[in-house]
């Protein structure tokens, strides 16, 4: 044995335990801790997010609705960020050097590694001038979004609007990111999934310097971008416009509905806004504003959301409803007895027909009574009981006091009164047709939206069935239709019912003495049905439905303008004017036109405020 | 001379085929490290892997050279080679090319060439012939004091350039020394005072959170980790006489000494000398500071996971985000692309490689055999701690190569020689008697 020897055991020792160390620190690093992975990726991976081009809408002719236009957001990545000259790069912006400071701490705190928002959509003509100069400030890259843009600033309601998605939308659908924009009102909300698209990413190897090396793993977690499909709306974009134009300094709504499709033409709830105020940067100013209008609310759409009292259009309902119940026949006559219930003009013992075109009250109180009392029980409570509940069923099949299923989101049932609704209020036994006869003439608690009241002008023009009021006529480049647009409904009413009530509404047009004469045309045949809902000690809100031409009708409408007159002043010939502007595609009674046009009632909405 | 087909009939084929799959691995590594779109293959001379291509094939020519010599030439030459490199050190502070910040290089043309690289060989021959050439032991405190001179000149030399890495290698031979008779204590010693002081740096910016809101600094925790082992180590060994004294002392003087560096880290070095320092240890916490090249060569091994990211496809070494990647940070092209598996492999053979040179040295008749042998191992052990050690943060970043993997030539010439001297030495080993 050589002296020492035994040392090597020490020194064998000492270069296992070392490697023992290594290995076991290379363990933890390499394949226990992932955090290395991670700081690996942030540093040298950069995902390019490539956003799909958001669908465009169209209208019934081709036009477009709404369209988008290229703007920017300057993105940072804080850690990426070295010394330049701030001044230059806050001129180049335009915001002030301690915004500058506040926008990159917050953006540190969001996220060293990731990039984040520095500076919202800029305009592209703005752009060009500042990606040119971007070289120079280290840590800043454009990334490129659409903003909607509407060549006609009309239909603001119906398209709705899309603002960047808050905490609550990243929550609901983990597909959304921080400054991801979604669609939050009108269609762009309805038909979000289908606008949106789906985005596709880049993923980027950079080096130190940031510059790029190429497809991470040559593109194989790649993806393209899905564009959004297209949807072609069933608007009318001129008579939109039309609509818009006619009610301004108005408040109320026009609905016009294609009543063998249910496909809505026009849509207008006045007053309206231009949809380019709720784009881009000034968004959150406009919006503000249109928010804080209080007297006219503009963001409101009346059309599906505002329900009001029918007014006197609701006597057709009760007719029709009367007559398929067999209470009454288009031969039955009542007195024009003046001492319950009002009326107005020179009738005295009209039939069915007449009692329509006269709009008479006190007929259709009786009518309402006979539907409600029928008899079939000794108490007249009981009674009513029973009666209110076949008529309520029976108005309901007319879409009344049912959720239409259209494709706006929102939509107000409004109200037809059932037994138990008055039970709740009055008490069981409590009531009887006495206490309940105002909704015999589209009063007392009766509540309809203006859509539904289209709707009924749309039954009565197809003689007892329709479609689902929608707004959408096809998606894509497949054309294709949403099948609930595509399903009957039937009022269950016997279509022989129908003839008395069309040439009522023929009446109430055409004939003299009929209350919407200034609905009439020389070239269309209109029928209608004017209404005219009282607001003691306001004026009245101005109601009129209608549809064209009689044979074979093309479109259905109903106007309401709030605190107007008569139903025959001022909604009659707007909903005349929309039917000839559809049917003709033009206005020849340009003098008509500019009388309606003119017509302001804002200093009574102001006044009532 | 011999004739041709009788010079590799002894050698030690386990270290030539250890030898020949580091180089040609690290030579695969500098390829993907450096990699260049525009110059795809690995035989572009125009690149750093082309380049080590060429020093590869020379080194196979060293090694042919090396084993064609007599075996006596180098004992007898032993003084004159190291006289040589010692006067190549002194040249080079005079007529070397400062590279960034030290005169470490003589170049010509387009190659430089790294005189301290040689001088370790130089070195350990000088050492290897004065230890052999003493009797059995080595002792009595002027033997040792012309020991450490041999070391002292290179290194006093190579600190003059200034090369901080290629200085601490001398202490490698502390090793040798120990293997030689030197006292265990001292490679004790040795050991634990390198080893606390890079610990109590290391934790001179760590505080530990303990209930109550208390906060506790990572020396005075440390001090009390040490306090309860001297504890329990006195309970063990209660019986013996002036156990006690003997704690109480190693205990003080490592409080003292855990303290006395956090002392004059802090009061007596001035601020850019204490960055230096932080620099050289990688510690600095701020990761785009001073310790920014620990941080990332950590992300580039750590980012590797169990099977790599496959040849050519790292990107934290690629991309150039480790610095030095193709020579002092060589290993993390290997974490990085190999991943674990990797590792193992490349720490497997160099742990093979440092056995077997250990194993052959203990066979050796020649004291002077044995002893070279002794050296080679402990400069590879020392190049293979530091270098790997501080691309995972264990060991202060200190910039010395990884043997056969790190790009250049007057390493792996350097190495290269080292290693096959000893090869040489063991295949003639039944002939040499003394
Ligand atoms: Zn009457």
């Amino acid at each position: 044995m050589k002296p020492f020897e035994d040392r090597k055991f020490v020194i064998l020792g000492i270069f296992l335990t070392i490697a023992l160390i290594f290995l076991g620190r290379l363990f933890f690093i390499q394949v226990i801790d992932d955090s290395y992975q991670m700081s690996a990726n942030n540093q040298t991976l950069r995902t390019i997010t490539q956003y799909p081009v958001r669908g465009l809408i169209y209208d019934r002719n081709k036009q477009l609705l709404v369209y988008n236009e290229a703007a920017y957001d300057l993105m940072v990545v804080p850690s990426k960020v070295s010394d330049f000259d701030t001044s230059s790069f806050c001129q180049l912006l335009g915001i002030s050097d301690s915004a500058f400071v506040t926008r990159l701490k917050k953006a540190r705190k969001y996220s060293r590694y990731r990039p984040s928002v520095f500076e919202k959509q800029i305009p592209a003509s703005q752009w060009a001038l500042v990606s040119e100069r971007l070289y120079k400030y280290n840590g800043f890259h454009g990334e490129k979004r659409t903003l909607r843009k509407y060549p006609k600033a009309t239909s603001a309601h119906i398209l709705g609007y899309i603002s960047e998605v808050g905490n609550s939308d990243i929550a609901k659908d983990s597909y959304y990111k921080s400054g991801d924009y979604i669609g939050k009102r009108g269609l762009e909300k309805e038909y979000e999934s289908v606008l949106r698209g789906t985005r596709g990413k880049k993923i980027l190897m950079v080096d130190v310097h940031n510059r790029i090396k190429g497809n991470y793993r040559n593109g194989l977690y790649d993806s393209l971008p899905i564009a959004g499909k297209n949807l072609i709306c069933s608007i009318d974009r001129d008579l939109q416009a039309l609509g818009e134009l006619l009610m301004q300094g108005k408040r109320g709504s026009i609905v016009a509905i294609e009543p063998s499709t249910g496909e809505i033409l026009a849509m207008i709830s006045a007053p309206s806004y231009d949809p380019n105020l709720l784009v881009g940067r000034p968004r959150s100013k406009n919006y503000q504003m249109l928010q804080q209008n209080d007297s006219l609310n503009p963001l409101f759409n009346r059309t599906i959301n505002a329900m009001y009292r029918p007014g006197s259009i609701f006597k057709i309902v009760q007719a029709l409803v009367a007559l398929d119940e067999g209470v009454i026949t288009q031969d039955t006559r009542f007195q024009c007895n003046r001492g319950i219930i009002g009326c107005h003009g020179s009738h005295t013992y009209d039939e069915l027909v007449g009692a329509i075109q006269h709009s008479c009250n006190p007929y259709f109180y009786q009518v309402y009574k006979r539907l409600i009392q029928r008899g079939d029980n000794t108490s007249v409570f009981k009674d009513a009981n029973m009666g209110l509940q076949t008529w309520q069923e029976r108005v309901k099949l007319f879409g009344f006091g049912v959720q239409l299923k259209t494709d706006l989101p929102g939509l107000k049932m409004g109200l037809v009164p059932t037994p138990e609704f008055y039970n709740k209020w009055y008490g069981e036994n409590r009531w009887a047709f006495s206490t309940i006869y105002s909704n015999s003439i589209g009063e007392g608690e009766l509540q309809v939206v203006p859509i539904q009241m289209a709707n009924l002008a749309a039954i009565i023009a197809n003689k007892g069935y329709y479609y689902q009021p929608h707004l959408i006529k096809s998606i894509g480049e497949d054309s294709v239709k949403r099948p609930e647009f595509t399903q009957k409904f039937d009022t269950e009413v016997d279509p022989k019912y129908f003839e008395p009530i069309v040439k009522a509404m023929f009446k109430v047009v055409n004939e003299s003495g009929g209350t919407a004469r200034k609905a009439r045309m020389d070239s269309i045949i209109v029928c209608g049905k004017t209404g005219t809902v009282q607001n003691d000690p306001w004026p009245d809100h101005s109601v009129f439905m209608a549809f064209a031409p009689m044979e074979n009708p093309k479109i259905a409408v109903a106007v309401y303008v709030e605190y107007s007159d008569y139903g025959g002043t001022w909604a009659a010939p707007i909903s005349s004017l929309m039917i000839e502007q559809y049917l003709t595609g033009e206005i020849k009674r340009k003098d008509k036109q500019k009388r309606i046009t003119n017509a302001s009632f804002l200093e009574i909405y102001e006044g009532k405020k | 001379m011999r004739a041709k087909s009788s010079i590799f009939q002894n050698i030690d084929w386990t270290i030539f085929w250890v030898y020949t799959t580091l180089v040609l691995m690290g030579w695969i590594n500098i390829y993907a490290a450096t990699y260049n779109e525009q110059h795809q293959s690995i035989f572009d001379l125009s690149m750093s892997y082309g380049k080590q291509m060429i020093w590869i094939i020379s080194s196979y020519l060293l090694v042919w050279i090396v084993l064609m010599l007599d075996p006596r030439f180098f004992s007898r030459l032993a003084y004159p080679i190291y006289a040589l490199c010692m006067a190549l050190l002194v040249g080079v502070l005079i007529f070397g090319t400062e590279i960034k910040g030290a005169k470490s290089w003589f170049t010509f043309g387009g190659f430089s060439f790294q005189p301290s690289e040689l001088a370790k060989y130089g070195t350990a021959l000088a050492l290897t012939y004065y230890l052999s050439s003493l009797g059995k032991k080595f002792q009595g405190i002027f033997v040792r004091i012309k020991a450490f001179i041999i070391l002292l000149i290179p290194a006093g030399l190579i600190l003059l350039q200034p090369d901080t890495g290629s200085v601490l290698v001398y202490a490698s031979f502390i090793f040798v020394m120990y293997r030689e008779g030197l006292s265990g204590n001292i490679l004790l010693i040795g050991l634990g005072a390198a080893a606390l002081f890079v610990l109590a740096l290391l934790l001179n910016y760590t505080t530990f959170d303990l209930p109550f809101e208390l906060q506790i600094s990572g020396q005075t925790l440390m001090i009390i980790v040490v306090g309860i082992i001297c504890l329990l180590i006195h309970q063990m060994f209660r019986n013996h006489k002036g156990i006690k004294i003997a704690i109480i002392l190693v205990f003080g003087v490592i409080a003292g000494y855990v303290y006395g560096v956090n002392f004059m880290f802090n009061d007596v070095l001035k601020s850019h000398q204490q960055s230096r320092i932080n620099e050289l240890l990688g510690i600095e916490h701020d990761i785009t500071g001073a310790g920014y090249n620990v941080h990332q060569s950590m992300i580039a091994i750590g980012s590797g996971g169990v099977f790599g990211k496959g040849f050519l496809e790292g990107t934290q070494t690629k991309f150039n985000f480790v610095p030095e990647q193709s020579t002092d940070f060589i290993f993390c092209t290997v974490g990085e692309e190999w991943g674990y598996l990797g590792s193992l492999v490349v720490i497997v053979l160099f742990l093979v490689l440092l056995f077997r040179i250990v194993i052959i040295a203990e066979r050796q008749r020649s004291k002077f055999s044995r002893i070279y042998g002794y050296c080679v191992a402990s400069i590879f052990f020392f190049h293979l701690a530091i270098n790997i050690g501080m691309t995972i943060g264990l060991a202060p970043v200190i910039g010395i190569p990884l043997p056969f993997f790190s790009y250049g030539g007057s390493s792996l010439w350097a190495f290269t020689i080292l290693l096959f001297t000893f090869v040489k030495m063991d295949s003639e080993r039944m002939h040499i008697l003394s």
